[in-house]
């Protein structure tokens, strides 16, 4: 499994197939073997997560993890605190994310859920990381909410960083990128370009029928 | 009268002292759930630590302040990093132990080192000196300058734990340690600074309890339990809450001990437990904890 | 098939003879000992007795106590008030100990359960320090500086000097049988089966309709009763009370967690090698003064960072065995089917 420079990769599959067990032992909150995850050709899979922070890979994590004592700046700030260098910083965020900017002081709680997702992605860009992992934005959240949320990703990617989604909302999730892994039981069971995939080889990869 | 308003200055001076003595226990317990049960002795140590450090560069024990601060900060840092933070998890009792094992560590080590003879730091003219605040009642500068510096630790703590980006790190690893590391916050660090800013407070206190009245290596173990107590009178989660919390129980000192010299300790003992029966959350508790 | 339950293992079997011979040998003591000899052996068998009532408080009930002192004091205060001022017979006056205490124990339980945790550990210490401040107010008992026996009441115990070193020999060795019979009922009674429930779940033990806080509070009076019981044959022993010595935060809470989690937590054969560790540690650095109190701190410490399960969780896991049958065992046609259901 790879990820190139400035792609935009999903990740699908269904309950338990290992979706955030991938992401977080990218990020490095699982253990897993030194050489088993390489990041701009040197191996990380060893590092602690506070290091692979620093390296520039974001995790967004599934439930969104907000800091529940910190206000919504707050939570920025902690997202923004290794001062890595690049385009996002709370003014830029708050352009992309208006209503965040509107609500910096409230405590990071008294958003609803769908703000609550737009602050936690916001809370990773703070880091300007090259790579940027969210685990199932649409989790719990309205269509219509999803879709708003949906609409500043290319936004996100035009400033060059790299993109892995885990949704359980395929097809929204087809439409933001370029490739697509399907795991099942912690494996690839399909690899692809987004629009060569049909709805047929999901559903094969998906249940492994 | 004036009697009665003697008494409970006394109290509310000695519970500036309580206070910070609370204030570095209610830190990282806040922090990351550790309950130091060798923070009393830690405060003992710094009072030797002072006296040492008044004997042999012959200096005045608010100058010594200058070395046993950060010392006690760095012993901090590295007993957070090499031994507490190894018993950090869902289960209380290893910090328990562990602690428990310093703290009888320390009391037994000190008396080794300074036999159990009464210590008290001497700090020259200051220790006379007195302020009249209205007829009939005077203050002595030293308990004065002590509570003022009770108030300075605490606003300053106040100010770290809620202005700085030191103090967000604290409340974003206490809120959720994973989280924070995906920020690059290593906890191991977090927690370490946490515990040396606490053992930072754990010096002042223990310099100017050293200055008020005789210690030995045994008075530890009351010193946690005061500060104990003024944390969960005052409430958790609120800094202005210990500092209260603090007062009232040097107050309760004071009358009981006003009463009876030998109901000093056993007066504060009794308030807290009605406290906590009548109001468990504390007295100025922001929320219920 | 025909199956039932058994606590039975062989290593059990095994262990229980082993028991039985060690018991009657200790029982012989008088016969084989000197007068040390009985009073070193009474002193481990008080420290075995603490450790596995706080052993079955920490390790079982989920109740991490650092208050026990206060009923250790209590009963040794209570002792000394019988004997000194009613002229009670003191080995009397020990099971009153106990039953006074557990009364007691009951109304302080109804203000240290309101606090959880941490809070409740420093909460039953205060209480500890409330009994020890009151105890130094009592003038007739001596006040801060303490009593003494007078020596009418040891007399007459038994006329002869050694026999009354025998009859508390056996005093001693009869109360941690008891204790530890009574901790091996209290497991293997359905109060037994609820406190292992809480120890591995106590949300899904209150789930399935166990009523944790009743057996919390049990276990928690009854311990105070066996502690106090064991505190007022310490002082029996040592004839000379104090506030600040039957009250010792150390002595009767530090050692004895240390004693517990270095033999081993959560298990019953765990006090016994812990005191085993602690004794042979006092013995060989006996002439470093409190030096061995340092030691005991830092194996203390280096136990629970290596070694959490203590000396003989290690053994248990090495070796599978266990001496005191507690571990319920499925058998079917006289052979096991499933054996570690419920770990001890
Ligand atoms: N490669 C793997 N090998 C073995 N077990 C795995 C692997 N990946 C994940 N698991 C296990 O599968 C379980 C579910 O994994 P995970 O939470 O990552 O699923 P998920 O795809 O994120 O599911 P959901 O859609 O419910 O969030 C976990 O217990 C995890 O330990
Ligand atoms: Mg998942």
């Amino acid at each position: 499994m790879e990820v190139r420079a400035g792609e935009a990769v999903a990740v699908i599959g269904a309950n338990g197939a290992g979706k955030s067990t991938l992401l977080k032992s990218i990020a490095g909150l699982l253990p897993s073997r030194p050489d088993a995850i390489t990041f701009a050709g040197e191996p990380i899979g060893g590092l602690p997560a506070h290091a692979v922070a620093a390296r520039g890979i974001a995790l967004v994590p599934e439930g969104r993890g907000l800091f529940a004592s910190l206000s919504v700046e707050e939570n920025l700030l902690i997202g923004g605190q290794l001062n890595r260098p690049g385009p996002w910083n709370l003014s830029s965020i708050y352009d992309l994310f208006p209503v965040l900017g509107e609500r910096h002081a409230m405590p990071s709680t008294a958003l609803s859920g769908g703000q609550q997702q737009m602050a936690a992605i916001a809370r990773g860009l703070m880091a300007n990381p090259k790579l940027l992992l969210c685990d199932e934005i649409s989790l719990g959240l309205a269509p219509i909410v999803v879709r708003d949320i949906y609409t500043r990703l290319p936004t996100i990617l035009s400033a060059g960083i790299s993109l892995v989604l885990v949704e359980q909302d395929v097809v929204q999730a087809l439409k933001a990128v370029q490739r697509v892994y399907c795991l099942q039981e912690g494996r690839v069971a399909l690899a692809g370009a987004a629009k060569d995939l049909t709805r047929e080889t999901i559903a094969a990869a998906y249940f492994g029928v | 009268m004036t009697d009665w308003i003697n008494v409970i200055l006394q109290g509310v001076l000695v519970g500036g002292l309580y206070a910070m003595f609370a204030a570095g226990l209610s830190l990282i317990f806040g922090v990351m759930r550790l309950v130091n049960i060798a923070h009393g002795d830690l405060i003992v140590l710094a009072a030797y630590l002072a006296l040492v450090a008044t004997q042999t560069l012959g200096i005045g024990p608010l100058v010594s302040l200058l070395i046993v601060v950060p010392l006690m900060a760095a012993v901090g840092y590295a007993l957070q990093r090499l031994i507490l933070n190894r018993t950090l998890g869902e289960d209380l009792l290893p910090p328990l132990l562990v602690t428990f094992g310093l703290s009888v560590i320390i009391q037994n080590g000190l008396l080794a080192l300074f036999t159990a003879d009464d210590r008290k730091l001497q700090a020259g003219a200051i220790e006379v000196a007195t302020v009249r605040l209205f007829e009939g009642v005077y203050v002595g500068l030293l308990p004065l300058l002590q509570f003022a510096v009770a108030v300075a630790v605490i606003a300053a703590l106040q100010f770290v734990f809620y202005r700085t980006a030191l103090g967000r790190a604290f409340r974003a690893t206490a809120d959720s340690p994973e989280v924070a590391r995906l920020m690059g916050l290593d906890n191991r660090h977090v927690f370490a600074l946490a515990m040396a800013l606490s053992l930072a407070v754990v010096a002042i206190a223990g310099v100017f309890l050293a200055i008020r009245a005789d210690f030995d290596p045994s008075i530890g173990p009351a010193r946690l339990i005061f500060g104990f107590e003024a944390v969960i009178i005052g409430g958790l989660g609120s800094l202005w809450g210990t500092f209260a919390g603090g007062l009232v129980l040097g107050v309760a000192q004071a009358i009981g001990a006003h009463i009876n010299p030998g109901w000093q300790i056993l007066a504060g003992h009794i308030a807290f437990l009605v406290i906590l029966a009548v109001r468990p959350e504390g007295l100025f508790a922001k929320g219920r904890a | 098939m025909n199956v039932h339950v058994t606590f039975a293992s062989r290593s059990s079997r095994a262990g229980m003879a082993l028991c039985a011979v060690a018991f009657v040998a200790l029982i012989a003591a008088p016969a084989w000992g000197g007068r040390d000899d009985l009073q070193l052996l009474s002193e481990m068998y008080c420290y075995v007795a603490l450790a596995s009532l706080w052993n079955l408080l920490a390790g079982y009930a989920g109740l991490v106590s650092v208050g026990q002192q206060a009923y250790v004091g209590l009963g040794a205060y209570i002792l000394f008030a019988f004997a000194i001022l009613a002229g009670m017979p003191p080995l009397a006056a020990i099971a009153l100990a106990g039953i006074i205490s557990a009364a007691v124990a009951v109304p302080v339980s109804g203000l240290v359960f309101r606090l959880r945790g941490h809070y409740f550990a420093i909460g039953t210490w205060i209480v500890a320090e409330v009994f020890r401040l009151t105890a130094s107010q009592v003038s007739v008992l001596g006040g801060g500086s303490g009593t003494s026996l007078p020596a009418a009441l040891i007399i007459a115990i038994a006329p002869s000097r050694q026999l009354r070193d025998f009859i508390e020999y056996w005093v001693a060795l009869a109360l941690v049988g008891a204790v530890l019979l009574l901790i091996v009922l209290l497991l293997r009674s359905r109060y037994g089966l609820a406190l292992k429930a809480i120890r591995d779940s106590e949300l899904a033990a209150t789930c399935n309709g166990i009523d944790v806080r009743r057996t919390k509070i049990l276990v928690y009076i009854v311990t105070a009763g066996a502690a106090a019981m064991i505190g007022a044959f310490i002082f029996l022993q040592r004839l000379r009370i104090s506030p600040d010595a039957a009250f010792s935060v150390n002595d009767w809470t530090a050692f004895v967690i240390f004693i517990t989690v270095i033999g081993g937590i959560g298990r019953i054969e765990g006090p016994i090698v812990g005191t085993i560790v602690f004794f042979a540690l006092r013995q060989t650095l006996a002439d470093l003064g409190t030096f061995y109190l340092l030691m005991l701190g830092a194996v203390a410490i280096a136990v629970m960072l290596a070694a959490p399960k203590g000396i003989w969780g290690l053994v248990v896991e090495k070796l599978g065995w266990q001496i005191f049958p507690l571990e319920r065992r499925v058998i079917a046609d006289g052979s096991t089917v499933a054996g570690n259901a419920a770990k001890t």
